[in-house]
C-alpha cells in the first residue's frame, strides 16, 4: 500500500515532491549577480572593462550564443566572426574579432579578450572580398600541410569578414 | 723596495688629494670627457622619456587585458598538485643595459626561485626573456637554461612577440606542470616592484576540481584557450616590464647627468685654482730671476 507520507506528496526525506524523481524539473541553478559585469578588450585597446550590459552574442568554435546575466559558467574559444553587444538601453554595437577567448564566471563577470578587434566602420566590403580570392587561390596552390591550414584560416576569416560585412 | 714604491705611484687618484699637482691639461682633458659623457646621459634620458610616454600609454589597455587573462586562475583557485615536479621559470626582462637595478632584481628572484624549489625536490628549468638574463644566470645556473630570447627592448612589445615566446615555450618539449613569470611590475615613474604571476600547464588546469562548474568544456577548447592564456599573461608581463624598464633608465641617466654637472663644479674649481697656481709660479719665477740679475 502506499505509505501515508507518499499520499500526501512527501518524499522520504519529509520534503515536498513535485514530481515522480525521474522526470523532476532541474534545480534552479544558484543564482549569480543579476547584474553582468563585462570585460571586452584587444591587446591594444579596452572596449569595455566591469561594464553593465544587457547581452553579448559571441561566434565560438563550438556555435555562436549569446550570455545574460547568470549565464552558466564556461570557457570558449573565439572564432574570426562579429561579437554584438547589446547594452542596457538596447543599443547594439557590433566588433568583429580575429580570435580569442570568452570566460564566464560563476559571479557573471565576463571576460571576451580578442586578438584583434575592430569595430565594423574600419572595415572594407571590397578589399574583404579581394582578399577572399586571393585566399582561396592560396589554398588551391598550397603544397604542404602548414601551407594548406594557414591558407585555410585566411579562407575562414576572409568569409567571416564577408559575410559580417554584407 | 723600488719596485714596489713604482707599483704605489701607478694606484695612485688623479685628482683629489695627490702628492703630484695635476697638470692644467690633464684637468682640461677629464673635464672635456665628463661634458660629452653628461651630453650622452641627458640625451639617453630625453629618449626614455618619449618612450616611457608611450609605453605607459599601451600599458593602459594591456592591463585591462592581462587582468581579464588572470581572473580564471583566481577565480577557480588553481592549484598545482604538491606532487607536482616540472616547475617553468619565465624571467622577463630586456637585452639593454643602464637601466639601475631593473635585471639584477629578476636575476636575484629567479635565484631564490631556484634553490627553492630544488630544495623543494623540484625539477626547474628557465627561460630567459632578454639577453641580461642570459649574461646574469649564465655562470652558476647555466644547466637550467631551456631557452632565451634576444632583441627584447629594441622596440616595444607587440603580442605577436608574445606568441612567438608562447608558441617555441610550447614546442620545447619541456612538460611543465606549473610555472611563473617574474618580471617588474610598474607602480610609479619613480618606483617598480618585481612580482610574480602563475601559469598552469592544461594537464593540471583540466585536472583541477574547481574547473567542472564551467560547463562545456571539451579538450581541444580547453588547449587552444590555455596557449591563448599563455600567450596573454606574457603579453601583460612584457608591457609592465618595459615600461618599468624605460622608467627606471630614465631615472638612472637623471642621477649621471647629475652626477657628472656635480663633478664639472669640482673639477672647474679645481681647474680655475691650478691655472692661478701656474701664474702664480710663473710671475715669481720671472721675479726672482729679474732679482737676481
Amino acid at each position: 500500500m502506499f505509505s501515508a507520507r507518499r499520499l500526501l506528496g512527501l518524499g522520504p526525506r519529509g520534503l515536498p515532491l513535485l514530481r515522480p524523481r525521474a522526470r523532476a524539473y532541474a534545480e534552479p541553478a544558484a543564482a549569480g549577480p543579476a547584474q553582468m559585469a563585462f570585460t571586452f578588450a584587444s591587446p591594444t585597446q579596452v572596449f569595455y572593462n566591469g561594464a553593465n550590459v544587457k547581452q553579448v552574442d559571441v561566434p565560438t568554435l563550438t556555435g555562436s550564443f549569446g550570455i545574460l546575466a547568470s549565464h552558466v559558467p564556461t570557457l570558449q574559444v573565439l572564432k574570426p566572426g562579429v561579437v554584438t553587444v547589446y547594452a542596457e538601453d538596447g543599443t547594439a554595437t557590433k566588433y568583429f574579432v580575429s580570435s580569442g577567448s570568452v570566460t564566464v564566471h560563476a559571479d557573471s563577470t565576463v571576460q571576451v579578450l580578442a586578438e584583434e578587434a575592430v569595430t565594423m566602420d574600419m572595415l572594407d566590403l571590397a578589399t574583404a572580398k579581394s582578399n577572399l580570392e586571393k585566399a582561396v587561390s592560396e589554398m588551391a596552390a598550397a603544397s604542404d600541410e602548414a601551407a594548406k591550414a594557414e591558407a585555410q584560416i585566411k579562407v575562414e576569416a576572409n568569409e567571416a569578414l564577408v559575410k559580417a560585412l554584407e | 723596495m723600488f719596485a714596489r714604491g713604482a707599483a704605489v705611484a701607478l694606484y695612485q687618484p688623479q685628482w683629489g688629494q695627490v702628492r703630484n699637482m695635476a697638470t692644467l691639461k690633464d684637468i682640461t682633458r677629464r673635464l672635456k670627457s665628463i661634458k660629452n659623457i653628461q651630453k650622452i646621459t641627458k640625451s639617453m634620458k630625453m629618449v626614455s622619456a618619449a618612450k616611457y610616454a608611450r609605453a605607459e600609454r599601451e600599458l593602459k589597455p594591456a592591463r585591462v587585458y592581462g587582468t581579464g587573462a588572470l581572473a580564471l586562475y583566481e577565480k577557480a583557485e588553481i592549484k598545482a598538485p604538491e606532487d607536482k615536479k616540472k616547475y617553468l621559470l619565465i624571467g622577463v626582462s630586456s637585452d639593454r643595459g643602464l637601466c639601475g637595478a631593473i635585471h639584477t632584481s629578476i636575476a636575484k628572484t629567479m635565484k631564490n626561485e631556484i634553490t627553492n624549489l630544488s630544495n623543494a625536490g623540484k625539477e626547474v628549468m628557465v627561460v630567459g626573456v632578454g639577453d641580461k638574463i642570459r649574461g646574469l644566470l649564465q655562470r652558476t645556473h647555466s644547466n637550467y637554461f631551456l631557452l632565451t630570447f634576444k632583441e627584447v627592448g629594441r622596440r616595444p612589445p607587440n603580442f605577436g612577440d608574445a606568441s612567438v615566446i608562447a608558441s617555441e615555450l610550447l614546442n620545447s618539449g619541456y612538460e611543465f606542470d606549473e610555472g611563473s613569470v617574474i618580471y617588474n611590475r610598474f607602480r610609479s615613474v619613480i618606483s617598480y616592484k618585481t612580482d610574480e604571476k602563475p601559469i598552469f600547464s592544461l594537464e593540471t588546469v583540466a585536472g583541477s576540481e574547481s574547473l567542472s562548474i564551467y560547463d562545456d568544456i571539451d579538450a581541444d577548447v580547453l588547449r587552444n584557450y590555455q596557449e591563448f592564456t599563455l600567450a596573454n599573461i606574457l603579453y601583460y608581463s612584457l608591457k609592465e616590464s618595459t615600461t618599468s624598464e624605460q622608467s627606471a633608465r630614465m631615472t638612472a641617466m637623471d642621477n649621471a647627468s647629475k652626477n657628472a654637472s656635480e663633478m664639472i663644479d669640482k673639477l672647474t674649481l679645481t681647474f680655475n685654482r691650478t691655472r692661478q697656481a701656474v701664474i702664480t709660479k710663473e710671475l715669481i719665477e720671472i721675479i726672482s730671476g729679474a732679482a737676481a740679475l
